[in-house]
C-alpha cells in the first residue's frame, strides 16, 4: 500500500505553472485555466440570469395589471410601451427571450458550464482539462452567442417572439409575426453558436473524466458531482446536435425556399408555394433536445447537491451506487420520452401511449434521488451553511415540481392541462427554481475555492429563505389557475371574462416574483462584495473530503504545487468509525480521499 | 428623470445593505466567530425555520386548494370527461399524499438533526432493503397509473366510427375560428389554401360535389348527447383548439388534417343554471362590477355583465393577437340545433351567389370578405394584423 502512496505520479503535467509569463490578457480575458473559465461562465451567466429575471418581472407586471400604464415599460421598452402599455408583441418576445437566456444561458451555460469546468479537474486531481484551448474556445463561443442574442433585442422589428420552443410556421414567417424577422434570425445564429460552445465542452469534459483521473480514482470513487456532469456531458453531446439541425432545417426554410416544415400556407392574402413539410417534424427535433435539455440542466445540479448535503450532513450520501444508477436510467430515459410535449400536436396517439409509458418510467429513478436524500439527511449533523439550505431547498422544490409531471406525463390529464399555467407552474418548479437552487448551493459552497474568500453567511439565510418562500409564492397558485384552464403565453386574459376572477390570483403571484427578484440583489451585492472584501477563507472551510480542498487557496495554473496527489477512498468517508466507535482519524470526523486506509479500517463495497 | 430615480434608490438600497452589513459585524464581539461558516446557533435557528417552512407549505397549499380549489372547471359537459375527471383526483390525491410525507420528513429531519458540536452523525451509507422498498413502490403505482391512464387514453383517442358521429371541421387562422358542417352527406369536401379566393375563405374545392352542401359559421353549435369528430385544419400556423369545458384538445397543424371525438352532454341552458356556473358568473360579475366603478369613476365605458357561454380558444402560440383568439360554442337540444343548422347558407349556394354578383358587378366581387380586405394591405404587415386583431375584440365584446 504504502509503496502505492509514495510513488509519485510523474505525469507529464507535473511541471506546469512554473515557466510561463502571464498577462493581463492570458490570465483574465483569453485564459486557458479552466478555473479562470469556470469564472467567466459564472459571471457571464449571472448577467444573464439578471436579464432574464427582469425580463419576467416585466411581463408578470403586464399580468398582473393588464394594459395598464407603468412608467418602467416606457423607460426599459421604449417604443414597445406606448404611453407605457405594454405591447402584446413585446409581451411575447420578453416570454421568449426569457424562456431561452434562463434555459441556455443561464441553466445550461452558467451552471454546468461553470462547475463542470471548476469542479472537474479538481475533483478527478488534473492539472487542467484536456484541451485547455477547447475550453477557452468554447467559453468565448458562449459569449459571443450571448452578445448576439442581447443584440437581437435591439432590432427593428423586435426580437424572437414565437415561444422559446420557436415552432414554425410562426417562426419561420416574419408575415406571421414581427419578431420572426431579424430577430428570428439572429435567434437562429446565437443558438447554432451556442450548441458548437455547448458541444465542445461537453467533449471536453467527457475526455477529462475519462482519461486524466487521478492514480486511485476509479469511477466508482468519483464524486457525484463529476459522475453528473460527466453524463450531462454525454447527453449534451447526443441530443444538441439534433437541434443544430432542426435549427438549420429552420434557416433553409426562412431563407433558401424549402420546405422541410411548412406545408398550405396562406397567410397576409397569399399563399405561398412551400408544399410538404410538417411542422411536427420540428417538434420532434426540437423535443429530441428540448426534453434532455431538461435533465442537462438539472442533473449537474443534483450532482452538486449530492456533495453538498453528504459534506454538510457529515455522512456518506446514502446508496452511492443508487445515486449513479439513477443518474445513468434518467439520462437513458430524458432521451426517449420526448414525446410527452406533443401529446396533443397531431401524432399518431399510439406514440402518446409509448411516450406516456417511458416518462412516467423518468418518475421512478427521480424518486429514488429524493428518497436517498431525506435518508441522507436522517441522523445527520447537519451544518446550516447557505449552500445546504439551497440543497434542502432543491430537494423540496424538485419533489413538488416532479410530482405535477406524473399528471403532465400521463397522456389523457394532459389533453385538458397542456399549455396552460399548470405546465408554467410545473417546470418552472421542477428545473428552474431547482437548477436556480443547485447554482446558488455551488456558488455558496465553491465561492472559497473560486475566490479565495467566504460569501456572507447572515446574507446567504436572508437570500435563500425569501427566495424560498417567495418561489412557492410564484408557483403553487399558478397550478390552480392552469388546472382552471387559463392558457399560457396569453398577454392578456381579459377577453375571456370567465377568467375574471383570477386576476387577483395574478397579482398575488407578481407580487411574489416582485419581492423574490428583489431578494436577489442581496446575493449579487454579497456575491460581488465578498470577491473584493470577504473574509479570506481557510483551505477547507467546510471540512470536506473532495480533492478540491487539498490545493491551495491561492490560485495557481496546474493546480497542485507538487505532485498530483493520489486517491484511496471515494468521497462520502465522513463521520466513518472504527470498531470502537471512534472516528477514523482522530478528533476529525471527515477522511480526505487523500488519506491512505488507516489499519484495520475497511473499505466499504459501496 | 424616472429613471434617474430608480438609480438613486437602487444605489441608496445597496448603501443600506452595506450599512446593514457593516453594522453586524461591529456589533459582534471580538472573540465572536467571524469564520462565516454556520455555528451551533446558525444551526438551530435554520433548523427551526425548517420546520416553519414545511409548516409555511403545508399552509399554502391547504389555502390554495381552500380558496383556489373552487377554480377547477365545472362538471366535464363531454361524455369521455368523467372519465378524465376521476383520473385527475385519482392523480392529485395520490401526489399531494407523496408530497405531504416527503415535504414533512425531509424538512422534519432537517429540523431534528440540526447541528452540534458534540453530536455524530451516524454513518450509514447503504441498506439494499430500503432502496429495494422504495423503487419497488413507485414502480407498482406507476404501474398502476399507467395502465389505468392508458385505457382511458385509447377510450378517448380511438374514434368510434360505428357511432356515425357528425363531421364538423374547425379552421383556424390568425386570429379566429370558422366551423364547417359536412352537410347531409357528412362528408366534408374536399379543402387546400390554394382555393382560397373571394367568398371561399376555407379554400373548399368547388369541383367537388360533397363540398356543395357544406355550410360554413363562425359560431360552433353542437347537438347534445350526439359524437362528433372534428377535423381541424389551420391556414397559416400552428394553433391549438382548446376545448376546457368538454376535457378535449388538438393542434392545429398547417399542412395537415387532426381530429378529435366527443360527445357534449350538457347544453349551454344547462351548463348556465348549475350551482357552479351561477356561483362563478357571480363571483365574475362582482370583480366586474368593482372594475366597472373604478371605469366609470375615470369616465370610461364600462364592462357588460357576463353571461356564461361555452367556449373555444387557441392554445398555442400563434401570434400578436394570440390571447384573443376564440369561437363561442353552444350545445343545445337536437331541434334547435337542426333549426338552426337549416338557417345556415351551403356552400355551394355561396358561391352561386357570388358568381352570380361577380357576373353583375364584376370588379366588386367579394370585396366584403375580411380575408380579400387583407391582400391589399400587405404592404404594412403589422398593420394590418393589429387591426384584425381591434377587430376581433370588437367583435367579442
Amino acid at each position: 500500500m504504502s509503496a502505492i502512496a509514495n510513488a509519485p505520479a510523474h505525469d507529464h503535467h507535473d511541471d506546469h505553472g512554473h515557466h510561463h509569463k502571464e498577462t493581463f490578457i492570458t490570465k483574465y480575458i483569453f485564459s486557458q485555466d479552466h478555473k479562470m473559465i469556470a469564472k467567466q461562465y459564472l459571471i457571464t451567466g449571472l448577467i444573464m440570469g439578471i436579464i432574464g429575471i427582469a425580463m419576467s418581472v416585466l411581463f408578470r407586471i403586464q399580468l398582473a395589471w393588464p394594459e395598464q400604464s407603468f412608467w418602467i415599460f416606457e423607460a426599459l421598452l421604449g417604443k414597445w410601451a406606448p404611453d407605457g402599455v405594454m405591447t402584446p408583441s413585446i409581451y411575447l418576445a420578453l416570454v421568449t427571450i426569457h424562456g431561452t437566456i434562463m434555459v441556455f444561458f443561464v441553466l445550461t451555460a452558467g451552471l454546468s458550464g461553470t462547475f463542470s469546468n471548476l469542479l472537474i479537474p479538481l475533483q478527478i486531481g488534473a492539472r487542467d482539462m484536456a484541451s485547455g484551448f477547447l475550453n477557452m474556445v468554447s467559453y468565448w463561443l458562449f459569449f459571443l452567442s450571448s452578445v448576439i442574442m442581447l443584440s437581437s433585442l435591439f432590432v427593428e422589428a423586435g426580437p424572437a417572439s414565437a415561444g422559446w420552443t420557436i415552432y414554425p410556421p410562426l417562426s419561420a414567417l416574419p408575415q406571421a409575426i414581427g419578431g420572426s424577422g431579424t430577430g428570428m434570425t439572429l435567434w437562429l445564429v446565437s443558438m447554432a453558436i451556442f450548441i458548437a460552445s455547448s458541444l465542445l465542452g461537453s467533449l471536453n469534459y467527457i475526455v477529462t473524466v475519462i482519461n486524466l483521473r487521478t492514480k486511485g480514482m476509479s469511477m466508482t470513487r468519483l464524486p457525484l458531482t463529476i459522475w453528473a456532469f460527466f453524463v450531462t456531458a454525454i447527453i449534451g453531446v447526443v441530443s444538441f446536435p439534433v437541434l443544430l439541425s432542426a435549427a438549420l432545417l429552420l434557416i433553409m426554410d426562412r431563407s433558401f425556399g424549402t420546405s422541410f416544415f411548412l406545408s398550405d400556407i396562406f397567410i397576409q392574402g397569399e399563399v405561398l408555394s412551400h408544399q410538404g413539410g410538417s411542422p411536427v417534424l420540428f417538434e420532434h427535433l426540437f423535443w429530441f433536445l428540448g426534453h434532455p435539455e431538461v435533465y442537462i440542466v438539472i442533473l449537474p445540479a443534483l450532482g452538486i447537491t449530492s456533495e453538498i448535503i453528504a459534506t454538510n450532513s457529515r455522512k456518506p450520501i446514502f446508496g452511492y451506487r443508487a445515486m449513479v444508477a439513477s443518474i445513468l436510467a434518467i439520462a437513458f430515459l430524458s432521451t426517449i420520452v420526448w414525446g410527452h410535449h406533443m401529446f396533443v400536436s397531431g401524432m399518431n396517439p399510439f406514440l402518446g401511449s409509448v411516450f406516456t409509458f417511458t416518462t412516467l418510467l423518468i418518475a421512478i429513478p427521480s424518486a429514488v434521488k429524493a428518497f436517498n436524500y431525506i435518508t441522507t439527511l436522517w441522523k445527520g449533523n447537519l451544518q446550516m451553511n447557505p449552500g445546504m439550505l439551497f440543497s434542502i431547498g432543491l430537494v423540496s422544490t424538485f419533489i413538488t415540481g416532479g410530482l405535477t409531471g406524473i399528471i403532465l406525463g400521463d397522456s389523457t390529464l394532459d389533453i385538458n392541462v397542456h399549455d396552460t399555467y399548470f405546465v408554467v407552474a410545473h417546470f418552472h418548479l421542477v428545473m428552474g427554481i431547482s437548477a436556480l437552487y443547485g447554482l446558488f448551493a455551488g456558488v455558496y459552497h465553491w465561492f472559497p475555492k473560486m475566490f479565495g474568500r467566504m460569501m456572507n453567511k447572515n446574507l446567504g439565510y436572508v437570500h435563500f429563505w425569501v427566495t424560498a418562500v417567495g418561489a412557492y409564492g410564484v408557483f403553487f397558485p399558478m397550478h390552480f389557475i392552469g388546472i382552471a384552464g387559463l392558457p399560457r403565453r396569453y398577454y392578456t386574459n381579459t377577453n375571456f371574462p370567465y377568467f375574471d376572477d383570477y386576476a387577483d390570483v395574478n397579482v398575488i403571484i407578481t407580487v411574489a416574483a416582485i419581492i423574490t427578484a428583489g431578494v436577489q440583489l442581496v446575493f449579487l451585492y454579497n456575491f460581488f462584495s465578498s470577491i473584493f472584501y470577504g473574509k479570506k477563507a481557510v483551505q477547507n472551510p467546510w471540512k470536506s473530503n473532495t480533492l478540491e480542498w487539498t490545493t491551495p487557496v491561492e490560485h495557481m495554473h496546474g493546480n497542485w504545487p507538487g505532485a498530483i496527489p493520489s486517491v484511496y477512498r471515494w468521497a462520502y468517508d465522513y463521520s466513518k468509525t472504527d470498531e470502537n466507535g471512534d472516528y477514523v482519524i482522530k478528533g476529525q470526523d471527515f477522511v480526505p480521499q487523500t488519506v491512505p486506509l488507516q489499519d484495520k479500517e475497511e473499505e466499504l463495497n459501496h | 428623470m424616472t429613471v434617474f430615480l430608480v438609480i438613486i434608490v437602487l444605489a441608496l438600497l445597496a448603501v443600506t445593505g452595506w450599512q446593514i452589513s457593516k453594522i453586524f459585524e461591529l456589533s459582534k464581539r471580538p472573540d465572536a466567530d467571524t469564520s462565516q461558516v454556520a455555528n451551533d446557533k446558525d444551526n438551530k435557528l435554520n433548523g427551526i425555520l425548517m420546520l416553519a417552512f414545511v409548516i409555511f407549505i403545508y399552509v399554502i397549499s391547504i389555502f390554495c386548494f381552500w380558496e383556489y380549489g373552487r377554480f377547477y372547471l365545472p362538471e366535464a359537459a363531454s361524455e369521455h370527461g368523467s372519465e378524465y375527471d376521476t383520473l385527475m383526483f385519482v392523480s392529485i390525491a395520490l401526489i399531494m399524499v407523496v408530497q405531504v410525507i416527503t415535504q414533512g420528513l425531509l424538512h422534519f429531519f432537517a429540523y431534528k438533526y440540526k447541528g452540534e458540536k458534540t453530536k455524530k452523525a451516524l454513518f450509514y451509507a447503504d441498506n439494499d432493503k430500503l432502496e429495494f422498498i422504495w423503487t419497488i413502490i413507485p414502480v407498482i403505482v406507476l404501474a398502476g397509473l399507467i395502465i389505468y391512464g392508458l385505457f382511458t387514453w385509447s377510450d378517448i383517442m380511438n374514434v368510434n366510427t360505428e357511432e356515425d358521429p357528425m363531421v364538423v371541421e374547425v379552421y383556424a387562422y390568425q386570429f379566429a375560428w370558422r366551423a364547417r358542417y359536412a352537410g347531409e352527406d357528412n362528408t366534408l369536401g374536399k379543402a387546400n389554401v390554394r382555393f382560397i379566393e373571394g367568398v371561399n375563405q376555407l379554400g373548399v374545392d368547388e369541383s367537388d360535389s360533397y363540398g356543395k352542401d357544406d355550410k360554413i359559421v363562425t359560431e360552433l353549435h353542437l347537438p347534445v348527447n350526439k359524437p362528433v369528430l372534428f377535423k381541424f385544419r389551420s391556414q397559416d400556423v400552428l394553433h391549438s383548439a382548446y376545448f376546457p369545458f368538454f376535457r378535449a384538445q388538438m393542434n392545429v397543424v398547417p399542412g395537415m388534417i387532426t381530429q378529435f371525438s366527443f360527445t357534449p352532454t350538457i347544453t349551454s341552458e344547462e351548463m348556465r343554471q348549475s350551482e357552479y356556473m351561477v356561483d362563478k358568473v357571480k363571483s365574475v360579475n362582482e370583480v366586474r362590477n368593482e372594475r366597472n366603478q373604478e371605469l366609470a369613476a375615470q369616465g370610461e365605458p364600462t364592462l357588460d355583465s357576463y353571461e356564461f357561454d361555452y367556449f373555444l380558444l387557441c392554445n398555442k402560440i400563434c401570434g400578436q393577437a394570440h390571447y384573443n383568439m376564440q369561437m363561442k360554442i353552444v350545445v343545445e337540444s337536437e331541434e334547435d340545433f337542426n333549426a338552426w343548422l337549416e338557417e345556415q347558407p351551403t356552400f355551394g349556394s355561396v358561391m352561386a351567389d357570388q358568381n352570380k354578383d361577380a357576373g353583375q358587378t364584376e370588379d366588386k366581387g367579394g370585396s366584403e370578405d375580411p380575408a380579400s380586405k387583407e391582400e391589399g394591405e400587405d404592404s404594412t404587415n403589422e398593420q394590418s394584423q393589429e387591426s384584425e386583431a381591434v377587430a376581433v375584440v370588437e367583435n367579442n365584446n
